[in-house]
């Protein structure tokens, strides 16, 4: 138990999707105008990765990886599919976008509107099929952990898009200068969030 | 038909030059920022990520273009998608192949080409509504343009974080350490690469006027 709450910790803040790797950047930067609506899209991206994470955990455990298929029979047993991940992770992404996106639409009306665009945009969201590929390469031991990291990368982000719209709405009354407004002073603050996120990477867990 | 548009007329040229300044992928249209920054540490891994995108990016324009016509709109991300991996793992493949150490790396950002949302963004607005030479000229423009901000931003950051330059110690060999200057461990984490891009979109923007934003 003490193991996954260290797990949801770190991911969230010690390897924030934002912060510490760049992922999200262009939804991060283009969506973060107001916090209503970076709301939605922090929740959005929540769920997502908390469904395909796990997913394509399972995919790559019992398809792909070298002899991963041995359960299937024997004489699968050296048969490498690993080259195949991109590909099938990015298509369980997209189909999942467009599941969530059917589903919310069916039972959670509202939800829906309140998202609109942000929905089907997340299947392109690198934060996603990061997720995923660094499941892939830290090698999680259970399914788990996987869910726990998907969705500790999602709180996450969800924190730092947030975070960087509130911000943005207090900025519009501060004079920047001319050059820098809009895009630039974005970057800057973002930088500058990243070194504060950065005060949590000395904590073991 | 009328005459042909000869290969490199000035509009084709223009798709080409634009996407190096006025119309940069990076600090104009604001696309595909994830990869460029996280491999920006030093300039090796950011010139071989910069040919894997232009690789990607020319083919896959190409082949959308080719296809457009056949393309059903309705499922034509998840096509795009799938032309667009298929490219990333051939890149993959040969990287490992080819180049280990750097495949290493850049770990999972070869893979993250794959929503890189420049590639995504001109499929979307160009190469499904044009030829696919003018497609071809896009893809290699908006790459390069790319490329240009992350060679830059690579440059600084290895530059001051770690006094090298492609790995030569620059700052050793003209003596700057004998005289106390100490490399800016700064330089090297991962938020400098958005600040040092913050600073890059100012003095663009300062010498060209047309681009600023109101807020």
């Amino acid at each position: 138990m003490e193991n996954y709450v260290n797990l949801f910790v770190k991911s969230i803040f010690i390897d924030n999707m934002v912060f510490a790797y760049f992922l999200g950047m262009c939804s991060y930067l283009a969506v973060s105008k107001t916090v209503k609506t970076s709301t939605g899209l922090g929740l959005a991206v929540i769920f997502v990765l908390g469904f395909t994470v796990p997913i394509n955990y399972l995919i790559e455990n019992y398809l792909l990886k070298a002899g991963a298929m041995s359960w299937l029979s024997p004489a699968l047993a050296d048969v490498d599919l690993g080259f195949l991940s991109f590909i099938l992770f990015i298509a369980v992404i997209a189909s999942m976008v467009q599941l969530v996106e059917m589903i919310v639409e069916k039972f959670a009306p509202a939800l829906y509107s309140s998202l609109g665009i942000f929905l089907p945009l997340i299947a392109v969201n690198c934060a996603i099929l990061g997720g995923s590929l660094f499941m892939q390469e830290r090698e999680y031991v259970n399914i788990g952990e996987a869910t726990v990291f998907g969705l500790g990368s999602g709180v996450g982000f969800f924190l730092a898009i947030v975070g960087i719209a509130a911000i943005r709405e207090k900025i519009q009354y501060s004079n920047v200068p001319a050059p820098l407004r809009g895009l630039g002073i974005t970057f800057i603050i973002t930088g500058l969030m990243g070194i504060a996120f950065m005060s949590f990477m000395g904590i073991k867990l | 038909m009328s005459e042909r548009e000869p290969l490199f007329s000035s509009k084709n040229m223009k798709l080409l030059r634009d996407p190096l300044n006025d119309s940069n992928p990076i600090t104009v249209q604001v696309l595909g920022i994830c990869s460029a920054l996280a491999v920006t540490v030093k300039l090796e891994n950011s010139v071989v990520m910069t040919m894997s995108v232009i690789a990607v990016m020319a083919v896959s324009n190409v082949v959308i273009s080719l296809l457009r016509k056949t393309i059903p709109p309705r499922i034509r991300i998840i096509v795009q998608l799938t032309i667009i991996a298929t490219m990333v793992i051939l890149v993959d493949e040969i990287l490992q192949a080819f180049a280990y150490e750097v495949s290493k790396q850049l770990s999972v950002f070869v893979g993250l080409i794959i929503t890189n949302c420049i590639i995504m963004g001109r499929l979307e607005a160009f190469a499904l509504a044009n030829k696919p030479w003018p497609a071809f000229l896009d893809g290699i423009g908006n790459a390069a343009g790319y490329g240009v901000i992350m060679i830059i931003v690579a440059f600084f950051r290895e530059l001051l974080g770690s006094g090298t330059i492609w790995g030569f110690p620059v700052f050793e060999k003209i003596g700057l350490y004998d005289v106390g200057y100490v490399n800016n461990g700064m330089m090297i984490l991962p938020p400098m690469a958005l600040i040092t891009v913050g600073i890059i979109i100012w003095v663009q923007r300062s010498r060209n006027k047309e681009l600023i934003e109101d807020n």
